[in-house]
């Protein structure tokens, strides 16, 4: 099982524990990965609003990266993959519209054919590793936890571009949160919108959407949350203190990155999936995944 | 078959609180949301209220909340829905007031219409576009679909927490009229002027909400995107969504990636008082290891990319 990886931005930036816990990670699930290091943004739907046949391009010309390699694209950020899902779909549909595009990217001598499939990691494990090699993969079960899911708006919508979960009932995410042997806390709010978009014009607006979300999971029993999107993860963990002020509650409700999760029950290192790095502390986790350890240590 | 309907009741003269009431129901070949919900009312309950007319997804009239999401009674089927979801909860459509069970007072969502005022704003008399439509331009990317249902508005995130939002069908709308070629240039100006402020076009999440929700394939939500760039190509870029949406297309043309430690600084814009308010976060991230160097290199190739967006950008 093999992908182009492409790793985003936030990745690259701001969330840099998520692309340190997917690398910690996914070599032991099977995937192999090729890095597309000269990739760039995918626009994220704002480079599109103000010019959607440059943005088009950006996508067209990660994609022929890829096909040069002949390898299938994967994503770890529920935003880029939506937004590459429905640049590859409109690029794939319209042959003089790729033809266009693929004009623009003659000067670096790449060309787009289209056969290029883009899938996110959550994707990949549900779909491809399969549960059963995660369940092999998992050393300590993550029981008493109770774990919510939070999707994100473009890993599900337009479902017709993404084609992957039911955007009013998705469950790929709660399969992977019994998989480590947690327990999925179910919640209105896990396909809303956590507001990131706007966090930084109409913070008021983000930070009401947000602290709805965070407070009904908590509400809900979470005792962590999980993302596969690293922008929902900025808004969640970044903003969560001032979001807890916004809709007057006491949250600190520990975020994790997809692959954070899988790697805590996988036995990953707190120092390897970068933990560190986030605001809220993830520490009543980790306390749970010592002491599964040192109980399974002893059995 | 025999199904169980699960649905909100609701009579405020003489309920303290909505309640659920299931009903059952033998299921025929084909039968929608609605045509069950008009057997309840003529077998079980005649007080059940709910808003029906054309019965065939034209009028509008019964969108209403199916199994968590908004949809039209008249196009839903039962079986599907039975399929999908493992059983049938209907309810109001969200955040509108309830006027007696499944009917909400749609008077916020005609006012939000009325409000962008939804004409043709030309001189009639001494006109200076087209009088009639040039061929093709007739739908205006599919608006004039719009049968006003008001799924998109209570499906809207934002709407959820700010009741105010103008909100997907009458920003919609908007984008229609500003696309007609027949309005005034003046009139154009001013119509997009009217949308920067609070509860406009800004304000949008693009969370994709009213484009899935939509029966009739409006997508509202590239509407408003379109009314976003007819704004900033008006020249209307000061506001923090139109800094926004520039200061990333520079910062992918210089970098090739986006520079997290330089956008909130392209938002926030020549303001002391919101520098000051994004600041403490930044610190905070910054002792977090969250804040790249701002003077990262760029990506490979990013001439080629800083090449193609300069091709495109006219
Ligand atoms: S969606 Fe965001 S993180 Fe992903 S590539 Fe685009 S800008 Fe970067
Ligand atoms: S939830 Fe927020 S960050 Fe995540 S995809 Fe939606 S808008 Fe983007
Ligand atoms: S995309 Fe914008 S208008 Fe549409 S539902 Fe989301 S926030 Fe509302
Ligand atoms: S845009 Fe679609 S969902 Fe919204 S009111 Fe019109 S038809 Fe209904
Ligand atoms: S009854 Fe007219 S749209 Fe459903």
């Amino acid at each position: 099982m093999k992908y182009a990886l492409y790793p985003g931005c936030a990745a690259k930036g701001a969330t840099p524990e998520l692309y340190q816990s997917t690398m910690a990670i996914i070599g032991r699930l099977g995937i192999e990965v090729t890095e597309l290091t000269a990739s760039s943004c995918c626009g994220a739907g704002v480079v599109a609003e103000a010019d959607p046949e440059g943005a088009l391009a950006l996508n067209a010309r990660t994609f022929a990266q890829a096909e040069r390699l002949g390898l299938d694209v994967m994503t770890i950020c529920g935003t880029c993959q939506g937004v590459m899902s429905t640049a590859n779909r409109q690029l794939k549909a319209d042959p003089a519209l790729l033809q266009r595009v693929n004009r623009l990217l003659e000067t670096e001598r790449l060309v787009y054919h289209g056969n290029v499939q883009v899938k996110h990691l959550l994707w990949v494990v549900v779909r491809e590793v399969g549960l059963a090699k995660l369940k092999d993969e998992v050393q300590v079960t993550l029981g008493d936890l109770k774990i919510a899911p939070f999707y994100g708006c473009y890993i599900l919508r337009p479902s017709w571009d993404l084609g992957f979960d039911d955007p009013e009932n998705p469950n790929s995410l709660e399969k992977l949160i019994r998989a480590v042997g947690a327990e999925p806390v179910d919640y209105g709010g896990k396909i809303k919108c956590c507001g990131f978009p706007i966090i930084l014009e109409k913070e008021d607006i983000a930070l009401a959407m947000n602290g709805a979300n965070l407070k009904e999971a908590k509400e809900g029993g979470a005792d962590a949350m999980v993302t596969p999107c690293p922008l929902c993860h900025m808004s969640l963990d970044i903003y969560q203190e001032r979001a807890a002020r916004k809709v007057e509650t006491n949250l600190n409700l520990p975020v994790l990155h997809l692959p954070q999760m899988l790697g805590l029950a996988m036995g990953v290192s707190a120092k390897e999936l970068g933990v560190e790095h986030h605001l809220v502390p993830v520490d009543s986790i980790l306390k749970v995944v010592g002491e599964r350890r040192k109980e399974s240590g002893r059995s | 078959m025999r199904l169980a309907f699960t649905i909100r009741r609701y009579h405020p003269e003489l309920d303290a609180a909505p309640h659920e009431e299931t009903y059952r129901l033998d299921v025929t070949r084909g039968m929608t949301v609605l045509d069950a919900l008009i057997r309840i009312k003529n077998e079980e309950d005649g007080r059940l209220t709910f808003r029906y007319s054309c019965r065939s997804a034209i009028c509008g009239s019964c969108a209403m909340t199916i199994n968590g999401a908004e949809k039209l009674a008249c196009r839903t089927s039962v079986r599907k829905e039975w399929e999908r979801h493992g059983g049938i909860t209907i309810e109001p459509l969200r955040h509108l007031p309830v006027l007696k069970d499944l009917a909400v007072d749609m008077c916020s969502f005609w006012g939000k219409v009325r409000a962008i005022e939804p004409w043709v704003q030309a001189d009639h008399l001494t006109p200076t576009g087209p009088l009639s439509l040039p061929a093709g331009s007739a739908q205006f990317h599919n608006v004039d679909a719009c049968i006003m249902c008001g799924a998109c508005v209570a499906a809207c995130t934002v709407h959820e927490v700010d009741q105010g939002f103008l909100g997907p069908a009458a920003l919609a709308k908007a984008y229609r009229f500003v696309a007609d070629p027949r309005e005034d240039s003046a009139a154009r100006t001013a119509r997009l002027a009217a949308l920067q402020g609070p509860t406009g076009m800004w304000d949008c999440t693009r969370c994709n909400f009213c484009v899935e929700v939509c029966p009739k394939d409006v997508k509202p939500m590239e509407a408003i995107i379109r009314l976003r760039r007819a704004a900033i190509q008006a020249g209307m870029t000061d506001t923090g969504g139109a800094r926004h949406v520039v200061g990333f297309r520079d910062l992918i043309a210089r970098f090739g990636r986006l520079n997290e430690a330089l956008m909130p600084l392209k938002v926030v814009g020549p303001s002391l008082r919101r520098l000051l308010h994004v600041l403490p976060l930044g610190l905070r991230m910054l002792l977090k290891g969250k804040v790249p160097n701002p003077l990262h290199p760029p990506i490979e190739g990013v001439r080629h990319v800083r090449a193609l967006l300069e091709r495109t950008r006219r």
